[in-house]
């Protein structure tokens, strides 16, 4: 289980200072697909960074299985938790075979047996063993997505956290990246949160979300309550009239929800 | 087809020759345009971005274009000079890109690039052009054109940036305007509102629009016809309207592997690709 309370998030010092989280609250159960949606600058990515321990600038509690998380998060947090990426051309070593980008994180963790594993999450994210040795440059970008969400999964987390992992694909590819990524929560009982500024990929993929904007929690709802178009935000509701497409006469509403200080 | 075409195209062909041998990007497209909303569709690596710029004669080197026609209103593009393309690019077609970032001069602030555009192709005198420039800045629906005028684009959001990039491409009235994926780097909301700034002053100036994107339901929305390329070859041109009625197989493929947000949590259908859609049309 997954407990944030009053995160902020903030970058800069002084009157420089910018405010990316500014007092998040959530709870994500064992077991269940949480997402979080928002537009640029909405803060979605920073909450991501500060779970995973990649943001050490945030203040607030931060409780994962059971666990208070300090600043610093030693090595049993990264066997816990794993994070993918939204760039697969930027998250591969462009100068490491696949099969040393897989080996990397079993060694550290010290868990031994490295051959079998990597022969195994290769055949689990549907790449097989065939790719073992070849560089990420000979791969398409679905293709290094999927060695990307097999490093994650050769630690054997419990918790991924996925920032935007399928929007740098072509939508073709992207329903077989979604694909797997429901079949591996499934096969394995993952939790996942889900961080997306496509509505339809995270009604898709989560039964709950919550969505941000400037930093703060809009609202909370659920996937049934996204797809009865029934948000109780004027916020979430143009959010969701501007992903069913171009509508002349609905772009005239728009309003401009601007930071509250 | 489009009832008197501003644009046709026949057998369209582009090719880069490489160290690994030739790549035909554009095999063999043929189209009309004429003043009204074209949307091409295609995943990356379809041609729909080298289709545009061929038009313009904009193919970056080693790329070779070859066309039985590619006729704008009676001159044929192909065989056209330098001095008859600098003509026509800009003044008669203009094209804006997906990245203001990358499209706008970083050292030169906004107005001047506006009013410039207008310098080029109009012989005005410098504050004519930029009472124009400001008129066209209010026209894309920026609030405050006058201190737009002044901003560098850092100083600019990618919203603004992209209505700037819209007016510096309309302000010498072309005939036809391609734009390639220029919303796609921006936040759902703002890429509408541009698209209706784009809508209202195609339809106002009776243009023709070209528009590039991998966006399907979006160029369904917006665009009156909606052309589909795959492998650098069209799958099928159809009215927007009746998207839902698609015949060809990939058209298909690529509506139902779309996550849907009233979809279930069902395993999406993945698009099998089938060889003979390029054998059709050798």
């Amino acid at each position: 289980m997954i407990r944030v309370r009053d995160l902020q998030v903030t970058f800069g010092e002084g009157k420089h200072t910018v405010k990316a989280v500014r007092g998040l609250s959530f709870q994500v159960d064992k077991g269940e697909s949480f997402g979080i949606v928002g537009e640029s600058g909405s803060g979605k990515s920073t909450v991501l960074r500060a779970l995973s321990g990649l943001n050490p600038n945030w203040t607030g509690e931060v409780e994962i299985e059971g666990r208070q998380q300090a600043v610093r998060r030693d090595k049993p947090f990264y066997k816990l938790v794993q994070m993918v990426f939204q760039d697969p051309y930027g998250s591969l070593h462009p100068r490491h075979t696949i099969d040393r980008i897989l080996a990397e994180p079993v060694a550290i963790h010290r868990l031994g047996d490295a051959e079998r594993r990597i022969e195994r999450v290769l055949d689990e994210v549907g790449l097989g063993t065939g790719f073992r040795f070849r560089y990420p440059h000979q791969l398409s970008g679905g293709q290094r997505q999927r060695v990307a969400i097999a490093r994650a999964l050769i630690l054997e987390p419990r918790i991924l956290l996925l920032d935007e992992p399928t929007s740098a694909l072509d939508v073709s590819i992207q329903a077989e990246v979604l694909n797997l990524l429901v079949r591996l929560r499934r096969e394995r009982g993952l939790t996942y949160i889900l961080v997306s500024h496509n509505l339809a990929v995270v009604a898709h993929m989560c039964e709950r979300l919550a969505v941000m904007n400037h930093g703060r929690l809009v609202e909370e709802l659920s996937a049934e309550q996204l797809k009865a178009a029934t948000p109780a935000e004027s916020y979430t509701r143009q959010l969701l009239t501007a992903s069913l497409g171009y509508d002349r006469a609905a772009i005239d509403q728009f309003e401009d929800f601007v930071a509250e200080a | 087809m489009a009832e008197d075409p501003l644009l046709t195209i026949e057998d369209l062909r582009v090719d880069f020759e490489t160290t690994k041998g030739i790549v035909q990007a554009v095999r063999g497209v043929s189209f009309q345009v004429g003043r009204e909303k074209l949307g091409i569709v295609g995943e990356s690596g379809s041609g729909k971005s080298v289709t545009g710029r061929a038009i313009l004669g904009l193919v970056p080197p080693p790329g070779r274009v070859a066309a039985k026609r590619l006729d704008f209103e009676g001159t044929d593009l192909l065989s056209a000079d330098n001095r008859q393309m600098r003509e026509i690019r800009g003044r008669r077609i203009s094209m804006v890109m997906q990245d203001p970032k990358f499209s706008l001069n970083p050292v030169m602030k906004v107005g001047h690039q506006v009013a410039e555009a207008y310098r080029t192709h109009a012989r005005v005198a410098s504050g004519e052009a930029k009472r124009r420039a400001i008129e066209m800045l209010a026209a894309v629906r920026i609030r405050d054109p006058e201190r737009v005028f002044e901003a560098y684009p850092h100083e600019v959001s990618g919203g603004m940036g992209q209505r700037v990039m819209i007016a510096m491409m309309l302000i010498p009235d072309p005939d036809l305007l391609i734009a390639d994926e220029p919303t796609s780097a921006l936040d759902v909301t703002v890429q509408l509102q541009i698209l209706a700034i784009l809508d209202d002053l195609v339809s106002e100036r009776g243009m023709g629009l070209i528009f590039i994107s991998h966006d399907l339901n979006l160029v369904a929305s917006f665009c009156d016809r909606v052309m589909i390329m795959y492998a650098g070859q069209v799958m099928e041109i159809l009215d927007a309207r009746d998207l839902n009625q698609a015949k060809h197989p990939y058209t298909r493929g690529l509506l139902s592997c779309l996550p849907k947000i009233d979809g279930g949590h069902n395993d999406l259908a993945v698009l099998k690709r089938d060889p003979a859609w390029l054998e059709a049309k050798p």
